[in-house]
């Protein structure tokens, strides 16, 4: 259990079964008043955030979450199955992977934050490489670089990328935001 | 949190402790230094003071400057440091600047004239302007301040009475998450007046049905800016509220303080004229005119 006082921004708490990570935190005391904690929650399932405010009394109770280091194996037709250090598999829904499921390659490592034993949050190395499937040859002689143009990379994912990138070219991606960084190599 | 303030905004906090001066040497106030280190603070349920030595630092100068009400001054005044331990955050912190002032003869409402004329007087010789901009938004401080009693507040966002279920609890709560995020939405001062009477141990209670603390708070643009009262002066009933105070801080494991006799003994002897008193947040105000996110930074040192 947390103390109000515990309270601070970035503090994992757990209401209602439900883990929530306190995204904004502030200190509050009306004229003549108690003190209060508001506290901006974020749901670490579905994101929905909420503002809640706590009094110096109140108990919080603290989630049990514990970080994993995983193996991806491969997707089985029912979810992403990954292997953790004990070689055992774990089985991820595409619904917890959200858009990090784009970027999985054969044999990368996730961190995935588990909540009473069940996946919730998977944290992607931040750049990953991709072969590119599928382009349009880019116009000979157009070096204007902030000129783009889709890709399919291996997997199905699409991001737009530079002219110079062919058909056959493996590409760095930034995981955070999706896109294209450089190309690796022809 | 950010601070310590620039010099620029030590230069506004300096140009808005000389308009406050100024504005009440032409009233004919006084400017009274009463001790910081004090042996009895006044017991409030939610206010603990740093102790310094067998004694505490001030949480307000409020006692000893009715005591000067009691010994015949008119209008006092104050300009100084105050300390609340453990209140740290946006609007906080533990040591901060306290502009108080008292009239003999005067109640809650003649103290908000006085404050109206201040605010647009140190608004003006620092800004120029009568308007403070927070967030985007301007607040216009002249001429219309909106006043709303706490019970209609409470009726209209909250959805009971205050005055009649006395639930300080409650109270706190509803007042932080339901009444003052609307007072927040107003482009002018709003005055929220007429309190229950816990939490508000030396305002004089008035005997409407149910009985209000006379009492009001300014905010400007969602802070609170001051709290004003009429103030108590019957010494049987101050005692009794103290003692109220007391029982609750005890239940909670806050210090005890011990009474401040020689206040009570000029409560006890009629010396305290009907008096309206005010104690203001310095360093708020000057946030508000410097447009400055927090308290921390129109500090010098943080």
């Amino acid at each position: 259990m947390y103390n109000a006082s515990d309270l601070r921004k970035g503090l994992k708490v757990e209401i209602d079964g439900v883990p929530y990570a306190i995204t904004e935190f502030t200190f509050v005391k009306p004229g003549k008043g108690q003190a209060l904690y508001t506290c901006r929650l974020k749901n670490m399932i579905n994101g929905s955030t909420f503002m809640k405010t706590y009094r110096a009394a109140d108990r919080i109770d603290q989630p049990v979450l514990e970080e994993k280091t995983l193996q991806y194996s491969y997707n089985d037709g029912h979810g992403y199955v990954f292997l953790d250090q004990d070689f055992e598999q774990v089985t991820i829904t595409s619904d917890v992977m959200g858009d990090s499921r784009h970027f999985l390659v054969e044999d990368a490592t996730v961190r995935v934050l588990f909540h009473n034993g069940n996946p919730i949050e998977i944290t992607m190395p931040t750049f990953i490489e991709k072969e590119v499937v599928h382009t349009e040859p880019g116009a000979r002689g157009d070096t204007a670089t902030n000129v783009m143009k889709p890709a399919r990379v291996a997997g199905g994912y699409e991001l737009p990328v530079p002219l110079f990138v062919n058909q056959g070219d493996i590409i760095r991606i930034d995981t955070r935001t999706g896109g294209y960084v450089d190309r690796v190599k022809r | 949190m950010t601070g310590p303030a620039s010099l620029e905004i030590l230069r506004t906090r300096s140009g808005a402790c000389r308009a406050v001066r100024d504005f009440f040497f032409s009233r004919d106030f006084i400017e009274v230094d009463t001790p910081v280190r004090i042996p009895s603070p006044a017991p409030e349920e939610h206010i603990e003071a740093e102790p310094a030595g067998d004694w505490f630092l001030r949480t307000s100068p409020e006692l000893q400057m009715k005591r000067l009400l009691a010994a015949g001054a008119e209008r006092v005044f104050q300009l100084g440091p105050c300390f609340r331990r453990d209140e740290s955050g946006p609007m906080h912190n533990p040591e901060f600047t306290m502009l108080e002032w008292y009239r003999a003869n005067a109640d809650y409402l003649d103290i908000l004239a006085d404050t109206k004329s201040l605010v647009a007087a140190v608004a003006t010789a620092i800004t120029g302007r009568t308007t403070v901009s927070r967030h985007g938004r301007v607040i216009e401080l002249m001429p219309c301040w909106e006043i709303i009693t706490v019970r209609d507040a409470f009726l209209e966002w909250a959805g009971w009475d205050p005055l009649r279920d006395q639930d300080p609890d409650r109270f706190d709560m509803d007042l932080v998450c339901k009444v003052e995020p609307r007072i927040a939405e107003r482009d002018h001062p709003v005055i929220l007046k007429d309190y229950p009477v816990h939490g508000a141990a030396l305002a004089r209670c008035r005997q409407d049905d149910p009985p209000c603390a006379e009492r009001w708070e300014l905010y400007i643009a969602g802070i609170e800016l001051a709290n004003a009262f009429s103030e108590l002066t019957d010494a049987s009933e101050q005692r009794r509220r103290f003692e109220t105070a007391t029982a609750a801080r005890t239940a909670r494991g806050m210090a005890e303080y011990p009474p401040d006799a020689d206040f009570l003994e000029d409560l006890d002897r009629g010396r305290m004229p009907r008096a309206g008193g005010i104690a203001l947040g310095m360093d708020r105000l000057v946030m508000l005119l410097a447009a400055a996110p927090d308290v921390a930074s129109v500090r010098g040192f943080v």
